[in-house]
């Protein structure tokens, strides 16, 4: 039986939450709650609104997401 | 945590894939037009009892019956019903799990039911192809991204597209463990290969555009553009540096004798 993993999407951040958590609308319209990811949290990198952000949904909820990877 | 499994432990495996090779050729035995993937389901549970084991998709995760049976557009997880009859032409993918012995086996073989088009004949030799360029990388010390990118690249150069949100994944005690075994990757990325891994390759291969979209009965995954879908599976093990194929074939193949794809 296949599994299913956990799906990366791009999605812009709209609006920054407390506790690294951050409002991002995703390139499909959806709008999600996603937090920072560890390793970005390890590097200080920071995320502001407006930013292009890479997101990690998991099949099991997808109204929450991890960003993982900040755009240029 | 990826459980690396003894000599006698991937035995056992090769046991339980055996008994889900061995139902599969019985289903081949069956699949003709007017046959309803109830039946099929049914003949697969009596088989696998018959064989002292459990079938290993039978309530996992609340699954309703012991094959997926996936016709067409349907990519996996479709669920068996008398209402799902095959006719001429279609392609059905057939996905087994067998539970004995503590282990679990899973693989998967796309039938042709009656006449089917050429393409969707090529489609399905690409698919399982694809899974064989994919296990000549499972060796140790290449990456699982080497494995992913051996499916991706050879179905990619033939104009198909790959399946995301489905994944391979380990097996072993448990029906889906670690690592996830995704069928796109880049060359020299991801985990590497190690003996004593034993995990369940699946290419799931689509004639049209990759998206999918999930059924209202939760389970069933379908082609958003309804185009064709191809599913293979076998589950190796890697030991002593090579790949060792636990699941076969070989009986599908007898049974389906020149209709083999």
């Amino acid at each position: 039986m296949a599994k299913q993993t956990a799906i990366e999407q791009d999605g812009k951040i709209i609006e920054a939450l407390s506790n690294a958590m951050f409002r991002v609308e995703l390139e499909n319209g959806h709008v999600i709650t996603a937090h920072i990811s560890g390793k970005m949290r390890m590097h200080y990198i920071k995320i502001l609104p407006g930013d292009k952000v890479k997101v990690e949904m998991s099949p099991y909820d997808l109204s929450k997401g991890r960003i993982s990877f900040r755009y240029k | 945590m990826i459980f690396l499994k003894s000599d006698e432990e991937i035995e056992l495996l090769r046991i339980s894939n055996q008994i889900v090779a061995k139902t599969l050729a019985e289903l081949a035995k069956l699949i003709q037009p007017g046959v309803s993937t109830e039946q099929l389901d049914k003949v697969a549970y009596e088989f696998i009892k018959d064989n002292g084991a459990v079938p290993g998709f039978l309530g996992y995760s609340g699954y309703p019956k012991s094959i997926c049976t996936s016709v067409n557009e349907q990519v996996v997880h479709g669920i068996p019903s008398e209402n799902t009859i095959l006719k001429d032409g279609d392609i059905i993918s057939v996905d087994c799990g067998v539970y004995k012995n503590g282990f679990h086996g899973d693989s998967a073989y796309t039938f042709c039911v009656g006449n089917v088009k050429h393409e969707t004949l090529e489609l399905l030799r690409a698919t399982k192809e694809s899974l064989y360029k994919a296990i000549e990388m499972a060796q140790e010390g290449r990456r699982l991204g080497d494995v992913g990118n051996a499916i991706q690249s050879y179905c990619e150069e033939r104009g198909y597209s790959v399946v995301r949100e489905m994944i391979g994944h380990g097996v072993g005690r448990n029906l889906h463990e670690a690592p996830e075994v995704p069928n796109y990757g880049r060359k020299g990325n991801g985990i590497m290969l190690k003996s004593g891994m034993t995990i369940a390759i699946e290419p799931m291969i689509n004639m049209g555009s990759r998206n999918l979209v999930l059924e209202k009965d939760g389970w069933t995954t379908r082609t958003v553009d309804r185009k064709p879908s191809a599913h293979f599976e076998h589950s190796i093990a890697i030991r002593r540096g090579k790949a060792d194929i636990l699941s076969s074939f070989e009986f599908i193949e007898q049974v389906l004798g020149n209709k083999a794809i």
